[in-house]
């Protein structure tokens, strides 16, 4: 990894930062995940975080939203010290940060729509935004735009379990859009996808959150996505960032080696022949 | 053909039991063989009981329908029961199950306390429920209502908070990042997803609540039970076995029904 350490030069932002994170540390019993950790993120970029798996990647995610909890650091996001939110303020700020899981994570049962209408709860909660059936006309409108965003109006009515695999992550994107977020986490939202509808997805994502002028921190073990659709690429190793520079300057080479094994020596030669059963 | 490996390198068919596995099945068998010696049956006493037991059937042939309108209305009677005991049993099941079940409950002590109350509703019988309740509200159906209503949320109860716990958490854990409030979570995406189970034990409920519903009229609890204990009491078997026949016939149905709806339902 050291000669992604040597290669790393931070990117700068003239904006005011939407994520402000310092000195994050993070352990799981004895195994460090994360350590001394820095990254700011400013307003309307697309930033890709990669790494190998184990590196902390989908953890600080979770710890952005306050899914986990830091063991030390600050993490601070849209202006809320994330570490110091409870109750109906963890709720509000939540509300505002868009999170697409790598598992589309849609209720099974119910119809696309109505996942889609569960986007509305933390602006308008109550029994109206459980169900399609149940909700106002205007949010029922506003449902349907967001899949018609994503290009699937006319599944509105299908169930969640009946989708592909694709079509259930753009129902996911859309319950994202309707929360009307003002930053967006994907945590490896390509992932189970095969490449064709794993590209779609993270094309519709960037277009998407572009065109708002969103910000967009992405998980990806997909390097071509990577140089794709982030502005910038931030590499994790060792506790820490590795990597932290403009997507157009980053090479296949370069970003390969992040998931590059450690060389192991060669395997001994066996003491004896393996025994080959005999045919008669 | 390839050669046979030698037999000793097989594991053994059976494992040796160990001294806990050892005590624990004689343990078993003194206590099979301890039950029996308390309940004092005897080869002698069945051999002695089979002419009384003929006697009894011969005297149930043929059934008596001469009652048989009034008989249909107790019936009624005690599906009316089994059914609005259940149906309040169910209702009031839900919102305890959420307190009982496992990551909803608002506190682990309200979790502790809900699950202690469904288990004690669970394990005193629905009959001595029903005495309880004809010595508080009188004889009458009421009581059974009541009951049964007690011993559905003692079987409901747990069953709907374990459905509740089996869940998916995905997509809890998504409506919990919106920022949804608890209260949403648990009807946007817990109750959708543990609809099938819902579904399946209030089926079995109302099953078990019309089988219950006969045996709690023999304490005075309305219904059918009533009209099988006084046509024994007057050794009127004939009439006895016209219940009996219709009692089958009710409980047949409904559970027929029952396998129906799940099948078309879940």
């Amino acid at each position: 990894m050291g000669s992604i350490q040597q290669a790393s030069a931070t990117v700068t932002g003239t904006q005011a930062p939407v994520i402000a994170i310092t000195e994050l540390a993070k352990s799981f019993g004895s195994r460090c995940i994360l350590s001394n950790l820095v990254l700011t993120v400013p307003a309307g970029q697309s930033l890709a975080l990669i790494g190998a798996n184990g590196t902390g990647k989908s953890t600080l995610l979770r710890m952005i939203v306050r899914l986990a909890d830091a063991d030390s650091g600050r993490i601070a996001v849209l202006g809320e010290e994330v570490g110091s939110l409870r109750g109906a303020r963890l709720k509000r700020f939540r509300s505002r940060v868009g999170v697409v899981f790598q598992k589309h994570n849609l209720v099974a049962r119910i119809s696309a729509l109505s996942n889609v209408v569960h986007g509305v709860q933390s602006r308008r909660p109550g029994p109206r935004s459980w169900l399609q059936a149940l909700a106002p006309a205007d949010v029922r409108a506003e449902a349907m735009a967001c899949l018609e965003a994503v290009g699937l109006a006319d599944k509105a009515m299908q169930r969640a379990d009946s989708l592909s695999g694709g079509q259930s992550q753009r129902v996911a994107i859309a319950r994202m859009l309707m929360q009307r977020p003002e930053l967006v986490l994907a945590d490896e939202p390509d992932a189970s996808l095969d490449p064709r509808a794993g590209r779609e997805i993270m094309e519709l994502l960037f277009r998407l959150t572009r065109d708002k002028g969103l910000t967009l921190v992405f998980v990806s073990h997909h390097m071509a996505h990577a140089r794709r659709f982030a502005d910038r690429i931030v590499g994790l190793a060792d506790g820490g960032v590795a990597l932290d520079r403009r997507a157009e300057a980053c090479s296949e080479a370069e970003l390969a080696a992040f998931f590059e094994e450690p060389e192991e020596p060669a395997p001994a030669e066996p003491a004896a022949p393996f025994a080959v059963p005999v045919l008669a | 053909m390839s050669v046979a490996p030698p037999l000793s390198g097989h594991p053994d068919r059976f494992a040796r039991p160990s001294a806990v596995a050892f005590i624990g099945s004689f343990l078993a068998i003194a206590l099979v063989v301890w039950s029996f010696s308390g309940s004092e049956l005897s080869a002698e006493k069945l051999i002695r009981g089979i002419p009384y037991m003929g006697n009894i059937l011969t005297r149930m042939f043929p059934p008596d329908l001469s009652r048989i309108e009034q008989i249909f209305w107790s019936l009624a009677t005690t599906f009316q029961m089994a059914v609005s005991g259940c149906v309040l049993g169910l209702i009031l099941s839900f919102p305890l199950a959420i307190l009982a079940a496992d990551g909803l409950s608002p506190h682990p002590i309200v979790r502790t306390l809900a699950r202690g109350l469904i288990a004690f509703f669970r394990t005193v019988p629905d009959l001595i429920w029903a005495l309880f309740f004809v010595i508080a509200v009188g004889l009458g159906p009421a009581a059974g209502v009541l009951a049964l209503m007690i011993d559905t949320i003692g079987y409901a109860g747990r069953f709907f908070a374990e459905a509740m716990e089996e869940t998916d958490k995905g997509p809890r854990e998504a409506l919990s990042t919106i920022g949804a409030s608890k209260t949403g979570l648990i009807f946007s995406a817990v109750v959708p997803n543990a609809m099938p189970s819902f579904i399946a034990t209030s089926l079995f409920c109302v099953e078990k609540a019309t089988r219950a519903s006969v045996v709690l009229g023999l304490v005075g609890a309305g219904g059918i039970g009533v009209e099988l204990k006084v046509a024994f009491d007057l050794f009127d078997y004939d009439t006895a076995l016209t219940i009996i026949l219709a009692v089958f016939a009710l409980v047949v149905a409904v559970e027929q029904i029952g396998g129906w709806l799940r099948r078309r339902i879940i």
